[in-house]
């Protein structure tokens, strides 16, 4: 990319009240992610959609757990908000986010899911907000935008899928929507089980396009990393048709 | 006077020329005696009684205690409703305790325990719930809305709250029921018995309102507003509780106290009174974020004709001396984590707010404890390098699986209709029953595996049992958790 068109974007986003973001960025820390991603890495005082891939429980624990991982890598305490209780602490400190720095709320119903979501946002003692829902409309994301813009907190919204429903497809206010997809995990020289791998799917982005990648998934600090064996492939990282 | 298993107790007070009993024990009771009998009838039929002397003054400031306890613990609109029972006006107060038979529950059961003999009921009318407390047939009663009448047709005249005379009168007209005075005309009724029998029954019926004038707790802060011409918009209520709140902070800063729980009381112009409670997680006489808990509280008030006064009172205060507040940025975290904690603890309820304590304990579903959320951290931690799912499933999920005895991973099981092939896999875990907690788990073993199937989805399985003595548990597979 040329510097002249880098310097002509770079007005654009200060020009458009909606790419201010206060806060920074939190990078991935993987150089092919956080190249794709408009400013280097997740908006902070932003909204951030993560789905699973397919249409069961397995794979919101692994959306989940992406979340987690981002968790792990702020400072400071964040809110999750759910109206099912199932998150598992140790296996979120598995993932590098100890229990003293979550909070949980849990919530009689979705809509106030979305509530509790909005009132923590304007709190910018917080690090992260995370809300699981099925639905999200676009007022919904609307408000949660403008109270994470306010504070400069990140509001992320795990998607929960309601049995046998299909994917909730509608357009939201979101900065970026993930997809995250378990992948086979590459085979150990002894029996056991390795790194889990995920496709990691960026399905939409403001300020930039789709991608997706192969990723292992979050450490013990939550970290994400390039597949050994895939490191230096060009595979590794494939675009859609925009 | 110490109670006696063995020996009746009574209290005796004079009444005219004779001795009445006002009150018998449990074994009196069994004895044939009741409260009304003259003290020497008794002492001809039981010889050997325990007599007191009945002491209404003390028995009334003993009620006014416990109604203040009531209104400590339950709910800002509390009054004793002497001789022997405490008015509680639960509006909104409910979903605090979980629910209105929990909230029963709950205060019958810390009632229990200090010895008190108690019956209570909630209904959607005082008198309703006076009469089923008394006469209902148990001991804690809910009566939903609408069935007032259906619940107080077989319950006694008596019930009703009417002086014995008027009792009497119906009864021998053939009253026996509040069922039967509710299908009589009531013209000839009230000309017979005045029209404080068919109050009462309007009443409890809830076709004549009926307020509870609440008790104020003497020695608290507390500030008033009231208004020359009654208010009642969203806007009025707002700019009063405002007013109200930073007054009372002022207060409550000359006196070197912070206030933990607030109650705001309107009393409206037909005479009723609408209350509702705020609480914060930690003291503090800060206005604007005492404000801030109260004014989205305000949409439960209803107004109904107007306010013409407003009390605030802070019902739970500890000492709060003067500090300096530090820059530091650490504290003005802390600080805004509690405004935060406050907000959602009012709105959501205080037990939906939570964070969670590492449990030394290797059984997956007892690792964690729910806390407060400004609880300070606690030093445990769970083992770094056993792997953990991000969700569990509480109770495990019994699934189908095929596998090896005695320590082999399943190849395959079988989860909502789903057959998944396992691929790789990790394990055994074994995790042994706590025999210390329930002698059940004495022989208690649990195997668990980290599966991952052909798709690269990752389960938490466990198998109850250790594979070989059926005395450890009875080989059967479970889904515990999820990996992603």
């Amino acid at each position: 990319m040329s510097p002249c068109i880098e310097d002509l974007r770079a007005r654009i986003r200060l020009l458009e009240r909606a790419s201010y973001r206060p806060g920074g960025v939190l990078p991935f820390g993987v150089a092919t992610i956080d190249a794709h991603l408009p400013g280097g890495g997740l908006a902070r005082g932003s909204l951030h959609d993560i789905a699973g891939g397919g249409a069961d429980e397995v794979h919101a624990a692994a959306a989940a757990l992406f979340a987690a991982g981002l968790l792990a890598r702020m400072e400071g305490v964040a809110l999750w908000t759910t109206t099912a209780p199932d998150l598992f602490a140790p296996g979120l400190a598995c993932a590098g986010l100890p229990p003293e720095r979550l909070l949980y709320a849990s919530a009689p119903d979705e809509k106030t899911v979305l509530l509790v979501m909005e009132e923590a946002l304007r709190h910018a003692g917080l690090c992260a907000v995370v809300g699981e829902v099925a639905k999200l409309s676009m007022v919904a994301s609307r408000r949660l935008v403008l109270a994470a813009e306010k504070s400069g907190v990140m509001a992320l919204v795990v998607r929960r899928r309601r049995e046998g429903k299909p994917a909730d497809a509608t357009l939201t206010a979101a900065a970026t929507r993930w997809r995250i997809t378990p992948l086979p995990s590459a085979a150990l020289p002894s029996p056991g089980i390795g790194r889990a791998r995920w496709q990691v799917e960026l399905i939409r982005c403001r300020g930039g396009e789709p991608a997706h990648w192969i990723m292992e998934a979050c450490d013990a600090q939550g970290r994400l990393s390039l597949p050994p064996d895939m490191a230096n492939r060009q595979g590794a990282q494939g675009r859609h048709a925009a | 006077m110490q109670p006696d298993a063995d020996r009746p107790l009574l209290l005796a007070a004079r009444q005219g020329p004779r001795r009445i009993i006002t009150a018998v024990d449990a074994t009196g009771a069994a004895l044939g005696l009741y409260a009304g009998m003259a003290v020497a009838q008794a002492q001809a039929q039981v010889p050997d009684l325990a007599i007191a002397e009945a002491d209404p003054v003390a028995d009334a400031a003993a009620l006014s205690r416990l109604a203040g306890w009531c209104l400590r613990r339950a709910t800002p609109l509390a009054a004793p409703n002497p001789p022997d029972g405490v008015w509680l006006d639960v509006t909104g107060c409910t979903h605090l305790f979980g629910g209105d038979a929990s909230m029963l529950d709950f205060l019958t059961g810390r009632l229990t325990d200090a010895g008190i003999a108690v019956r209570a009921a909630m209904a959607p009318t005082p008198g309703g719930a006076h009469a089923l407390a008394r006469y209902g047939t148990s001991k804690i009663t809910v009566a939903p809305d609408g069935a007032m009448r259906a619940l107080l047709e077989p319950l006694p005249v008596a019930a009703l709250r009417l002086d014995d005379g008027t009792v009497q009168g119906l009864r021998r007209l053939g009253f026996e029921t509040i069922g039967a005075l509710m299908r009589t005309p009531r013209a000839p009724l009230s000309r017979r018995f005045g029209a404080t029998a068919l109050r009462r029954l309007d009443q409890a019926l809830g076709h004549v309102p009926e307020p509870i004038e609440p008790m104020a707790l003497p020695g608290l802060p507390r500030t008033r507003l009231g208004f020359p011409e009654p208010i009642a918009t969203p806007e009025d209520l707002a700019r009063a509780a405002t007013l109200l709140t930073d007054a009372l902070c002022e207060k409550l800063r000359r006196r070197g106290l912070g206030a933990s729980r607030l109650d705001l009381l309107c009393q409206r112009v037909d005479g009723a009174a609408q209350a509702l409670r705020i609480g914060t997680a930690a003291a503090t006489r800060d206005a604007a974020h005492l404000t801030r808990l109260l004014l989205p509280q305000l949409q439960t008030i209803d107004p109904g004709f107007g306010i013409e006064a407003m009390l605030l009172t802070a019902s739970l205060t500890t000492r709060l001396d003067a500090a300096q507040f530090s820059s530091l940025a650490d504290t003005a975290q802390q600080t805004d984590l509690a405004t935060l904690v406050d907000v959602l603890a009012n709105r959501l309820g205080e037990e939906r707010i939570y964070a969670v304590h590492a449990v030394p304990s290797d059984i997956p579903e007892r690792a964690c404890r729910r806390v407060p959320p400004l609880a300070r951290t606690a030093a445990t931690s769970w083992p770094d390098r056993l792997p953990r799912p991000p969700r569990l499933f509480d109770p495990p999920r019994r699934v189908e699986a095929v596998s090896l005895l005695p320590d082999h991973p399943p190849v395959s099981f079988t989860w909502q209709r789903r057959a998944h092939r396992i691929r790789r896999a990790d394990g055994p875990e074994r995790v042994f029953g706590e025999w210390w907690k329930t002698p059940n788990e004495m022989f208690a073993a649990r195997d668990y595996f980290q599966v991952e199937d052909y798709n690269g989805q990752r389960f938490w399985l466990f198998r109850q049992g250790n594979g070989e003595d059926a005395s450890t548990g009875n080989m059967q597979w479970f889904l515990h958790g999820l990996f992603g």
